[in-house]
């Protein structure tokens, strides 16, 4: 019962964490828009949440799939870099698109709110089922 | 706590660019000063930027501040006006002034303040996530 609670939860965490890490990114993206030779990096957010969650299948089977994977909160495995394709080529080599990556960073942000809230709704409901019937 | 380091990247790129507004704002100020006794004017200065890595040690690339490698002196010649009633007019009644292109350095300095502004946002966006981030299971 318990491990099928907080199944989900490690799932949505594991969510989280991709978030977390795809902001810095951006964020460095964003740094480093007017460094010269600077090229901009990101991660397929889908692929890194199959391979943190340890599930072949889609992203929505992840919560019935082993989400116990070797691979735990603790020590999973970083998400593999690309390099993205510059939109407009540049003279000192920088592959920022400004546009691109506030694009990006807005909607990482809300993403990881949505997270955030699945985390709070599984949570409140993992506390209603603790309470008993005559309490509230 | 990977958002803790976007604190770290964006500050290290608005110091960045706080330094070459600095750069900007004394070129612009010396826009019009002619040449000394040695006849050498002011030269425009710019600032290089370069990629600093601060990520953790598990992943000390994913991280990316930004920080000023060097600054460079403008070596074009400086703009020559012939004025000879100019007291620091050379033999043939021209004054050096400094090689300063104003239009450039106002261009600069519009990318520069743009740059910060964002970088600004960047850190708060970040704040906000996580302060939501504390209250998790609260309420």
């Amino acid at each position: 019962m318990i491990p099928k609670l907080t199944d989900a939860l490690n799932f949505h965490s594991q969510a989280l964490m991709l978030r977390a890490e795809r902001q810095r990114l951006i964020a460095s993206n964003i740094a480093n828009a007017d460094t010269p030779g600077y090229q901009a990096r990101d991660f397929d957010f889908a692929q890194a949440l199959r391979q943190a969650t340890g599930s072949a299948a889609g992203v929505g089977q992840g919560i019935a799939a082993d989400v116990m994977s070797p691979a735990g909160a603790g020590g999973r495995t970083a998400p593999t870099l690309r390099y993205a394709a510059p939109s407009q080529t540049n003279l000192d080599n920088n592959s920022v698109d400004m546009n691109r990556e506030r694009g990006a960073f807005a909607e990482n942000a809300i993403r990881y709110e949505s997270t955030l809230r699945f985390i709070n709704g599984n949570v409140r409901t993992m506390l209603d089922a603790m309470k008993s019937h005559n309490q509230g | 706590m990977s958002l803790f380091n976007v604190f770290n990247v964006s500050g290290s790129a608005v110091s960045a660019q706080s330094q070459r507004l600095n750069i900007v704002a004394s070129n612009l100020s010396n826009a019009d000063t002619v040449a000394g006794p040695d006849g050498k004017a002011y030269k425009a200065r710019q600032v290089v930027f370069q990629t600093l890595l601060m990520g953790g040690p598990a992943q000390p690339a994913s991280a990316a501040g930004v920080r000023v490698s060097e600054i460079t002196e403008s070596q074009a010649e400086g703009r020559r006006v012939h004025d000879p009633k100019h007291p620091r007019a050379d033999a043939e009644g021209y004054v050096t002034y400094s090689n300063v292109s104003t239009v450039e350095e106002m261009v600069n300095m519009m990318s520069a303040s743009r740059s910060y502004q964002i970088n600004i946002e960047v850190m708060n966006t970040a704040r906000r996530l996580l302060l939501k981030s504390l209250q998790i299971g609260q309420s």
